[in-house]
């Protein structure tokens, strides 16, 4: 049994937009596989009294004091956007009609 | 035409129709609640009063000019990292504490991963399953024609998260997302830190359901207020309440499939909103069919809401522990002195006023309908009797408030300036009629009440060479009614002392005028 479907890939591609063609699919379905399948032998060994590791470093609690610096002037900050108007980023239509 | 759509939570579904058409069948109130008991779940979301953001320096004042306040790491520029505001932390911690609640000893920051512009990075950092405070509850008070009854609200969990941009919506019939041309995204919003407050499912409130999701966020609100932590003002958005709603069959077991309504942001509307759908629900059931789940849009305007789009993908968030974040690890030692010290809260202060100043229940009732308690209890700080300065709040400057459809608290006097009025009229140099021009005055701006007597010329006139004048002539004006008062019906007075309080505008102090009309009349005084 495969470790994750070609749907799931389908649907992982979609939810990440990207427009994958069916042998892409095929592809990169397979070779999720065999990365899945190798980290499910890491999870065997790693089983037990071992906790997920989610952070190298073994830090905690590192805040900033709550204090308001300057951070971009508005042109700076909308020097990369694709489009602007108004002092805002124009992004493109984002849900289609209705249907 | 424009419109600004909610959060993050707006998720990742691609395509979704409206799940319902838009004429939706409402069944009347009563008659659902006779076969219905509807299940409550409230979220919300409160902007923290923070200086600064969640996880960088930039600025959060609201009204700011688009993208004023942004900066490389709430941009999501390349490179960039964020670093977490400890007050912020400090603020999740008390509210917390407030709602009862336990304060995890580590926990984790999570990316929520969706395709939406109202995050630059593609993902909201928030917390997922490790919240910082869990299993708490707040007690509130609903007001029944039997008198005040109390619920419980099992509080879920409280966790800390950031705000989103805010997206205008260009072109398109309706102004709303679907339809519309582009979008255009300020980001000033987008890193300010938010908490989010999740209620277990509210069971058990019957035909009270909308008056106890009412009383919760207005509970809610108070308690944040007290805290500290938020100005809460909602009109502003700082505090935004998403609203679950489903029925069950009366004596049912199972709960039915709900519905949760977007960025409620009025008290009031949080009612109505739940009003509506118990309505909207009953009238899908009662006609053999399913709710649908779905994200549903509240109509600030007919009080109604419109479907969004339907929910089942919209989970899909993939979340993960955020690696650019260390875990947050609250101290017990630190936990405990902030307990210690936190401030009188919302109910405790009812509690304690009712008793000092002698209220009964409707009195209580009033005060906090009017959102007046604090203002009457700093009115009281600053040296006023408890019973004027309520009287003062309760009635001119709650219709000021009213008349200039401004919050009580946001009226530009403050209790001081109240309790000097309230002062003045206590010592006899203002009338009650005075007194609200001066109040009036204040208002305006014109300064103190010290300096609105002094610049408006309103002190009252009670030195008997003035006086003697008005009441010499309101003698003269009035020959009958001097003839009444020396043949000994005294009563007659009042109409003298009306013809000099006219006179002098009011101004007079009448008991003094009464006095000088018995004696030139020569009878006693």
């Amino acid at each position: 049994m495969s470790a994750i479907t070609r749907d799931e890939v389908a649907h992982l591609a979609r939810l990440s937009r990207l427009a994958l063609h069916e042998d892409e699919l095929d592809r990169l379905a397979a070779q999720l596989d065999v990365i899945i399948s190798a980290v499910a032998e890491v999870q065997e060994v790693a089983k037990g009294d071992i906790p997920p590791t989610s952070h190298a470093l073994p830090l905690t609690n590192v805040y900033r004091s709550d204090e308001a610096r300057p951070g971009l002037a508005p042109d700076q900050a909308l020097a990369g956007a694709p489009a602007v108007e108004d002092g805002r980023f124009r992004v493109p239509q984002i849900l289609g009609e209705e249907e | 035409m424009e419109t600004e759509t909610g959060s993050a939570a707006m998720g990742s579904a691609v395509t979704s129709g409206p799940a319902t058409g838009g004429g939706s069948v409402l069944v009347d109130y009563d008659d659902a609640l006779a076969r219905y008991e509807p299940v409550l779940g409230l979220e919300t979301h409160v902007e923290l009063g923070t200086r600064s953001k969640m996880f960088c320096s930039c600025a959060t004042a609201f009204g700011a000019e688009p993208n004023t306040q942004v900066c490389p790491v709430c941009l999501a520029l390349p490179g960039s990292l964020p670093v977490v505001n400890g007050t912020a932390v400090e603020s999740a911690v008390r509210l917390g504490l407030a709602l009862n609640c336990s304060i995890a000893s580590w926990c984790r920051f999570a990316r929520k991963n969706y395709f939406y512009p109202d995050m630059p990075k593609n993902y909201q950092i928030s917390q997922y399953d490790e919240p910082l405070c869990t299993n708490g509850h707040l007690d509130v008070t609903v007001d029944t024609p039997e008198g005040p009854r109390e619920f419980r609200i099992e509080i879920e969990r409280v966790h800390m998260e950031e705000d989103t941009g805010k997206t205008s919506h260009v072109g398109g019939a309706t102004g709303r997302i679907h339809g519309a041309e582009y979008s255009i995204v300020d980001y000033n919003r987008a890193g300010i830190p938010l908490l989010e407050i999740v209620t277990k499912p509210i069971e058990h409130t019957g035909d009270l359901a909308p008056l106890v999701a009412r009383a919760y966020v207005s509970e809610l609100r108070d308690l944040v207020r007290a805290l500290g932590i938020s100005d809460v003002r909602m009109e502003e958005g700082s505090l935004r309440c998403d609203v679950n709603v489903s029925l069950m069959p009366r004596g049912g077991t199972e709960w039915g499939i709900r519905s949760e309504t977007k960025n409620v942001n009025s008290l009031r509307s949080v009612e109505r909103a739940v009003r509506y759908e118990i309505q909207r629900h009953a009238g899908v059931l009662d006609a053999g069919g399913r709710v649908v789940q779905e994200t549903r849009h509240f109509q600030e305007h007919s009080g109604s809401t419109v479907s969004g789009r339907s929910k089942e993908e919209a989970q899909d968030y993939r979340y993960f522990p955020d690696p650019d974040l260390v875990p947050v690890a609250p101290s017990a030692e630190w936990v405990e002195e902030l307990r210690a010290a936190l401030p009188e809260l919302p109910a405790a202060k009812r509690r304690r006023v009712k008793a000092e100043w002698g209220l009964s229940d409707e009195e209580l009732r009033d005060l906090v309908n009017a959102d007046a308690i604090d203002l009457v209890a700093a009115t009281v700080e600053a040296g006023a009797p408890s019973g004027d300065a309520r009287k003062w709040w309760l009635n001119e400057l709650s219709r000021r408030a009213t008349e200039n459809e401004v919050e009580l608290a946001a009226l530009p006097i403050t209790p001081a300036q109240v309790a000097r009025v309230i002062a003045l009229v206590a010592e006899g140099a203002l009338t009650n009629k005075l007194a609200r021009q001066v109040v009036e005055g204040v208002l305006a701006g014109e300064g103190d009440p010290d300096q609105v007597v002094e610049a408006r010329g309103l002190a009252v006139v009670s030195d008997d060479s003035a006086l003697g004048t008005a009441v010499d002539e309101a003698i003269a004006a009035n020959p009958d009614v001097a003839e009444k008062i020396r043949g000994g019906k005294v009563a007659a007075a009042g109409a003298l002392v009306g013809a000099v309080m006219k006179a002098t505008r009011g101004q007079a102090d009448a008991g003094r005028a009464r006095q000088l009309i018995l004696e030139r009349l020569g009878a006693g005084g």
